[in-house]
């Protein structure tokens, strides 16, 4: 027991950063699996951020009543950008909400209340790791039940074949404006968590490479399940620490791990598991 | 006042509309967004910087650096797009490849070069001769730049429009299978498409570390985004929109800064695209443009 408190001791800031980390990618893994390549995650998740700090570091408001108003307004948001993108699809998806994620952050940049370019800080150090896995298993269960429901079959049928989809009398752009909204909120869910386990946060920490990097464990993990969000929000947040040793290849090694994943195992290291080889195919 | 912001917004115009032709005709012919691009820029600038520093003079080493951005160009199709190219991988799964590659080689130049900002001492860049035009100002460094970009983008368009290659290349972005069928070439056709969007990009690179005199790691960054912009400005797939929106973001920067809104410069470039988007999803000049380059 005293032997896992040192391990913990040690490393309560990475196990808080792994938390969170899957709550991001677990955020994006909604909208990819309603197969939409929809990349607005960091926006979402910096505007529950900065949301929750506010309320925390100027009002003062207790810790869940920020996360719910954040969670609130980055699912608000989410929802509404939905209406704008609804003609987009693939690549025109992406960019479109890669451009609202600059938007965002330019805002955050220029706004007083949001402490411009040098952002907040003393912010309330009270997302403890019970609070940060707590949020996880409820964003588990939340996704567990909701993919034993019909939506979730509304969800796969839009992904795999729009038209068959609206050909059997499923709302195509409810299921869109849904599986974006859940994806905001989960994202809400998680910049609240990240600013309150943070001493501060600044625009750039939910900028364009932010989003890359919950997309990098997305597609690292698998795309086809939640649980390779999972899988890969938790290796690729431990690797760097990991392969420490490494210490000037860290990044490449990064960089080689991510091509050898989509060459090598184009289903992402959740679908290792089930096939039990790596079948190399080049 | 407003003639030279113009002026200055041409130069500078000139430079991005080189970045974002690479980067469209990239998505022309294959279809995917090549997210390594600005990454090929900064290497292309750092080894111009490096020829420079050896001896080599700066015209050299300017092309010396974009052949070898080609040819970083057609090892990035290897490495991480011909192999998802063989089993029809989409649309997102390249896209994030072009990231790992972009990781790879910002992490290699980090080795090499380490975080410092770099300058060019050879050339007389800061101390280059002024030329006075009625009331525009601009230096003969600027001048060559712009002359460079634009000779560049005539031989993108001379070779697209007028070579055996450039007709491959068209042939193919207009349909993958007929081309094959009409015995061209597929995969050497793609590497030529890479290796002349990679130098085009690299070529950006270098202009742009001359322009400012600065070669840092992350210069890449801000143009990657703002070349997306271009490209959706332009129609993703046309050069000549990629050309025009080059400029057009060129003159709107140094507009906005003239006019002290360079804070909200993005805000409103990123709304533009964003609202270009969603009404008209092919840009302003369609997106198979490229037949017609």
């Amino acid at each position: 027991m005293s032997a896992l408190l040192d391990f913990y001791a040690k490393h309560s800031r990475l196990i808080d950063q792994i938390g969170v980390n899957a709550i991001l990618a677990l955020s994006l893994s909604v909208s990819l699996q309603a197969g939409q390549l929809a990349l607005a995650q960091a926006a979402f998740m910096g505007i529950a951020a900065y949301v929750s700090t506010i309320l925390a570091v100027n009002a003062h408001w207790p810790l869940f009543a920020t996360i719910a108003v954040a969670v609130l307004a980055s699912t608000v948001v989410a929802a509404l950008l939905a209406y704008p993108v609804r003609r987009l699809r693939g690549v025109f998806l992406a960019i479109a909400t890669i451009g609202f994620g600059e938007i965002v952050r330019v805002v955050a940049n220029n706004l007083s209340i949001t402490g411009g370019a040098e952002g907040i800080s003393s912010i309330p150090n009270d997302a403890t790791t019970p609070v940060i896995y707590g949020a996880l298993v409820l964003v588990g269960l939340t996704l567990f039940v909701l993919s034993r429901t019909k939506f979730a079959l509304a969800v796969a049928l839009v992904r795999e074949d729009e038209y068959a989809a609206r050909g059997v009398g499923v709302d195509v752009g409810t299921i869109r404006t849904l599986s974006l909204a859940l994806g905001g909120a989960i994202a809400g869910l998680g910049g609240a968590l990240y600013a309150h386990a943070s001493f501060f946060i600044t625009p750039t920490d939910f900028g364009f490479q932010r989003m890359e990097q919950i997309l990098v464990w997305c597609v690292v993990g698998g795309v086809t399940s939640p649980l390779g969000a999972l899988l890969g929000a938790t290796v690729l947040s431990i690797l760097p620490e990991a392969i420490r040793f490494l210490a000037d290849y860290r990044e490449i090694t990064n960089g080689v791990i991510l091509l050898a994943v989509i060459l090598f195992a184009p289903g992402g290291l959740s679908s290792l598991w089930r096939r039990g080889t790596i079948r190399v195919r080049v | 006042m407003i003639a030279q912001q113009l002026l200055n917004g041409l130069f500078l115009g000139a430079v991005y509309a080189l970045f974002a032709v690479g980067y469209t005709l990239v998505f022309g012919v294959l279809d995917i967004l090549n997210l390594a691009h600005a990454a090929i820029f900064t290497a292309a600038a750092f080894a111009a910087f490096s020829l420079a520093a050896a001896g080599v003079p700066l015209p050299l080493a300017f092309l010396g650096a974009a052949v070898l951005a080609g040819i970083m160009g057609i090892l990035l199709d290897r490495v991480a797009f011909a192999p998802l190219r063989a089993r029809n991988a989409g649309t997102l799964v390249p896209l994030i490849s072009s990231i790992g590659v972009a990781i790879i080689i910002g992490a290699i130049l980090r080795g090499i070069y380490g975080v410092d900002e770099r300058h060019f001492t050879v050339g007389g860049l800061d101390t280059a001769p002024v030329i006075r035009l009625g009331p525009l100002t601009f230096t003969t460094v600027e001048l060559t730049i712009f002359l460079a970009a634009i000779v560049l983008m005539l031989v993108l368009s001379w070779i697209l429009r007028a070579t055996t290659l450039g007709r491959r290349i068209r042939a193919v972005a207009e349909d993958r299978v007929a081309a094959a069928l009409l015995g061209v070439d597929l995969e050497r056709t793609i590497a030529a498409t890479f290796f002349i969007a990679s130098s085009l990009g690299g070529a950006a690179g270098v202009l742009t570390g001359l322009e400012y005199n600065s070669v840092t790691l992350d210069m890449g960054g801000p143009i990657e985004l703002k070349g997306l912009a271009v490209i959706i400005l332009g129609g993703m797939g046309s050069v000549t929109g990629a050309v025009i929106g080059g400029f057009i973001l060129g003159a709107v920067e140094t507009l906005a800064i003239a006019y002290g809104l360079s804070a909200w410069r993005d805000a409103v470039l990123f709304g533009v695209m964003f609202l270009l988007l969603v009404a008209r999803p092919t840009g302003l000049f369609g997106k198979r443009a490229l037949r017609a380059a």
